[in-house]
């Protein structure tokens, strides 16, 4: 949906405190977009499991969480970039249980039905950006 | 570094979350919780989630492996207070948490542990019973 932001915040993800950081954040942003609280919970929960992604399997990396607007409609959109070693196969990485790490395997699945919008671009030995939304 | 409380009510153990845990702390409780049963010897844990406004498949993955280890130390675990939004999301997310027990709050928490210290003495005297 082509929407422009309004407001955004730029926030590492080195540790796991960071990944913390990014839920406050990210709930920051959900209230003001005036999300429902079942919708808010669930970009919440998707915005932990991308940045604890970025940060086990891409090595750290940063999001950015911004406010869009679309029209009427208003919403909360996240970009996750880590220049880690990249996503082989992007239609494995999405079904549930797969997992390369020592999770559930509900990552990148779980995260993509939590939201309204998911796309993922991975480049071997580059990196992998994951971009989320919800609108309300 | 951080703790999270553990208390002991009766044969049970109480624990409250109420901060947004951050990795570290989820795995610090997990090691606590067991060395606690074991010393105490309480059968029954409950984990009052009333306090969070999200559970990850982090999370849900430390709550169930408490369980796990708990029941491995004979301790039944409870996780009580879930609030409807969380449970909607876990549920989405895929994450049905088919290995913990749930109730609605502590009070019936506390109340499924009794039954099943009950139960256990009532079969126990059964086999004592069969023994004479």
């Amino acid at each position: 949906m082509d929407s422009k932001p309004m407001v955004s915040d730029r926030l590492p993800i080195k540790t796991s405190d960071d990944v913390v950081r990014v839920r406050q954040q990210t709930r920051v942003r959900a209230l003001e977009a005036g999300l429902s609280l079942v919708d808010q919970t669930k970009i919440i929960t998707a915005a932990s499991e991308l940045a604890r992604n970025t940060l086990d399997y891409g090595g750290g990396g940063e999001v950015v969480i911004e406010s869009v607007q679309h029209l009427a409609r208003r919403g909360v959109r996240l970009t996750f970039v880590d220049h880690g070693p990249g996503i082989p196969d992007l239609d494995k990485a999405l079904t549930d249980g797969w997992t390369s790490g020592g999770g559930m395997g509900l990552g990148l699945s779980g995260a993509k039905r939590l939201c309204n919008e998911f796309d993922i671009t991975s480049e071997i030995g580059k990196g992998t950006k994951v971009m989320i939304a919800r609108w309300k | 570094m951080d703790r999270i409380p553990i208390l002991k009510l009766g044969r049970a153990l109480l624990v409250t979350i109420q901060v947004d845990m951050h990795d570290r702390l989820a795995t610090a409780l997990e090691e606590d919780l067991s060395a606690k049963i074991v010393a105490s010897g309480a059968q029954g844990v409950v984990i009052d989630i009333s306090g969070l406004d999200l559970v990850d498949s982090f999370m849900g993955r430390m709550l169930d492996n408490i369980a796990a280890v708990s029941r491995m130390l004979d301790a039944e675990t409870v996780v009580v207070g879930m609030r409807p939004a969380v449970a909607i999301t876990l549920v989405e997310l895929g994450l049905e948490l088919s290995g913990v027990k749930t109730a609605l709050n502590v009070e019936r928490g506390m109340a499924l542990i009794q039954s099943r210290l009950l139960q256990t003495r009532l079969e126990a005297v059964e086999i004592g019973d069969d023994g004479l």
